[in-house]
């Protein structure tokens, strides 16, 4: 086995991991930010997701063939899609919670799982029927923006791309932005306060349902803003292209202690930098025998370890049981 | 009106059996209308809610499933291969409703242990296994295809074990999640396991896989039929899979009512409780995982069969939600619910957006024109075919809001889903 080259490709691996990771990372808040309040799962938050992303390839498409791709400064179309795709997921989301979570808040646990897969199934042929109307295609490409491609060489075999550079930058500026909200505003007590205890709060006079559609709302947000620099990173996206991030994503959360903010993060990270390894070492190290693959077992491998061992996390509390 | 005659056994049963006679010939008279053949099965279901003497009852099930379908699938082909795969997710969903509807352990992966028994068979009943053990003594004979239906049960019991033993602990929605990661490894496996040593083939998939033999061959000889495989076999795997679906009905009935089957529903209910009225939780859930797999094991076994290909396309997660769908819209822990639910999620898939899809098409060729929009600029990516999911997330959400216990309830009522919503 060549030592040179485990350790050559060793920068890029962490680079690409750490992308990756903070896209969990941001996907993951969505997930945790609803545990948090409703101990749930939003099985249909991989689909929020893809929406944002397509949303950013929708208004870049438009961009293109109004040939405004090449006039308008690129930060600003980069800020449109973000702000548009960040819009849409967020109003998508609440109003999935409006219709189709909200009429079984006091349900039985496994009801609103039940009822959120199922919203995720239809969202994805939702996006599928009117990919196909519109564009007579669902696979779609971003298009591609040259600035975007640029790559800066750090050394011989290492470089960076600057959509890498503004992806990362994106995912912290969107990490900090929402970790200041949660914990240095007004609304962010509310949502705090709500996912502590929902009847106390609403006794101190915090409107829960409203905190809990702009919680959806936030999470949303976040996953749609996700999505767009998944689009932006990787270019090729279809209407089930989210459930496998999605799920991973999930894990992060779980992985970093689930209804617990900072915990999304660093399982994000953690998760992102553990892929990018076993996808690039793990056909390495095996000569070949099992290729990168199997990066999917190893995350659910996690997934089920952590669940087993540490059901709370890295950073977790410990989760109270509900009937 | 309808049900009042429903209720009385002799106008019920001579209204059934009409019923059937006439919807059958209209099948045989015009038999592309889809329409038509929606008749027949809804006679069918009629017969259900009829109320007769159960001799009777038993009778024109045998003149509807057993005479007149075989005869409706040898006028149309596609009709047999309907009625098999409603058989096939009827069977499945009897499976999974055990794990889900009578120990309420959601299980998102239960397509894995359908696929553990499809490729047990694909494996020794194709020259795949040759591959892996060297020399040239596969594939076995049509005859073990028989065994291989006891051996789809024990491997799939063992895998449903092997889940269960470290996911036990965990509870609702966590579980849930555990099964869809475990199902997707299972895919995932089947996807890559072509290599350091060729198990399954890959993505390629197997075949040829070996089909039961026609041991009956001589017997149709000597009456003067032509044992023609191609006419043969729909039929013949028709028949097998009735016989499974028996099984699993009847093994189901009596499950349902044993000790085992009353200490499930008090599990689903509340397990401190059952613990506390000295259930074995461990073994007890143990058990769901694994009488729920062995279904799916054995109906694997005669899917590859019939199938004569499989690669893990067939086994994905879709699958898994699409058997959830069927139960819950039958109802939960109810064997008339699963069985209407398989059938009828199964005929929307395979009849009704088909019968679309080819609609559409006709239409779209032709040039018809609706309201001034003329279809051939229609988007030829639209296919409704490929619209199950939206089916399956409908019919999920939907019964979720408005009729949490199925269409046709359990009879003993889930506290579960009655409690009260504050």
């Amino acid at each position: 086995m060549d030592f040179e080259l485990l350790i050559g490709i060793l920068p890029q691996v962490l680079l690409d991991g750490i992308i990756l990771g903070f896209m969990y990372a941001l996907l993951a808040l969505g997930y945790t930010m609803v545990y948090g309040v409703l101990e749930f799962i939003n099985f249909a938050h991989s689909e929020i997701f893809i929406i944002g992303a397509f949303v950013g390839v929708e208004i870049l498409l438009s961009f293109k063939s109004a040939g405004w791709l090449d006039v308008l400064p690129w930060p600003l179309i980069l800020v449109i899609i973000m702000v548009a795709g960040m819009a849409v997921s967020g109003v998508v989301a609440m109003v999935i919670e409006r219709a189709a979570y909200r009429p079984l808040r006091h349900a039985p646990r496994l009801i609103p799982l039940i009822s959120a897969i199922g919203v995720s199934f239809f969202l994805q042929d939702v996006i599928r029927l009117f990919e196909s109307l519109w564009r007579n295609s669902f696979n779609l490409v971003y298009p591609t923006m040259d600035v975007l491609n640029h790559r800066f060489e750090l050394t011989e075999t290492i470089d960076v791309s600057v959509k890498s550079l503004v992806v990362i930058g994106a995912a912290l500026l969107m990490l900090w932005s929402l970790h200041t909200l949660v914990n240095r505003t007004k609304v962010g007590k509310a949502m705090r306060a709500v996912a502590e205890d929902q009847a106390a709060a609403s006794l101190m006079g915090i409107n829960v349902n409203r905190i809990i559609s702009l919680t959806f709302l936030i999470g949303g947000a976040m996953g749609g803003g996700a999505g767009v620099l998944f689009g932006v990173q990787y270019s090729l996206i279809n209407p089930y292209t989210g459930f496998i991030p999605g799920l991973k994503a999930f894990t992060a959360a779980v992985l970093g202690g689930i209804g617990n903010v900072p915990g999304a993060m660093l399982g994000g990270l953690v998760l992102g930098l553990l892929e990018a390894f076993a996808a690039s070492y793990l056909s390495l190290l095996t000569g070949g025998a099992f290729g990168a693959e199997y990066k999917d077992i190893f995350a659910f491998s996690i997934l089920i370890l952590i669940l087993i061992f540490r059901p709370k996390g890295l950073l977790g509390e410990i989760v109270r049981e509900r009937a | 009106m309808i049900t009042r005659l429903l209720d009385r056994p002799l106008p019920a049963t001579i209204l059934v059996v009409a019923l059937l006679l006439v919807t059958a010939w209209g099948v045989s008279w015009s038999p592309r209308s889809i329409v038509v053949f929606m008749m027949f099965q809804g006679s069918i279901l009629l017969l259900y809610f009829a109320r007769m003497p159960t001799l009777v009852k038993a009778a024109v099930t045998l003149l509807a499933l057993g005479v007149l379908m075989p005869v409706l699938g040898t006028i149309n082909a596609y009709y047999m291969e309907i009625a098999i795969q409603v058989g096939i997710f009827v069977a499945l969903a009897l499976g999974l409703n055990i794990v889900v509807g009578l120990a309420g352990l959601l299980d998102l992966g239960y397509v894995a242990f359908f696929a553990v028994g499809a490729y047990s068979w694909a494996i020794f009943g194709s020259p795949q296994a040759n591959l892996i053990f060297g020399g040239n003594f596969f594939p076995l004979g049509p005859w073990w295809f028989f065994v291989f239906l006891f051996v789809g049960v024990a491997v799939a019991a063992g895998a449903g074990i092997l889940l269960g033993l470290p996911v036990l602990r965990l509870h609702g929605d966590y579980l849930a999640l555990v099964t869809l990661g475990f199902g997707e490894v299972i895919r995932v496996l089947a996807n890559n396991l072509d290599k350091p040593i060729n198990f399954t083939n890959g993505p390629k998939g197997i075949t040829p896989i070996n089909r039961p033999p026609i041991f009956f061959a001589p017997l149709l000889q000597s009456v003067g039929i032509d044992p023609n495989p191609n006419v043969i076999y729909p039929l013949y795997l028709y028949a097998l899979v009735l016989l499974i679906v028996g099984v699993t009905v009847l093994a189901n009935r009596r499950l349902e009512d044993s000790h085992i089957g009353r200490a499930w529903e008090a599990i689903r209910e509340d397990q401190t409780a059952a613990q506390a009225m000295g259930v074995p939780l461990v073994r007890m859930k143990l058990l769901a995982f694994a009488c729920g797999a062995s279904f799916a094991g054995t109906v694997g076994v005669l899917f590859s069969a019939k199938q004569i290909f499989i690669n893990p396309e067939s086994f994905t997660f879709m699958e898994s939600i699409g058997v959830l769908a069927m139960i819950i819209l039958g109802g939960m822990g109810s064997i008339p619910g699963a069985i209407l639910g398989a059938a009828v999620v199964t005929i929307l898939n395979l009849q009704v957006l088909k019968g679309l899809s080819l609609w559409l098409n006709e239409l779209r060729n032709a040039g018809t024109v609706i309201l001034g929009y003329n279809l051939t600029n229609l988007p030829t990516q639209l296919e409704p075919a490929k619209y199950e999911r939206m089916i399956f997330g409908l019919i999920l959400v939907l019964m979720m809001i408005f009729r949490p216990q199925g269409i046709l309830p359990a009879k003993r009522r889930h506290r579960e889903l009655e409690e009260e919503r504050r």
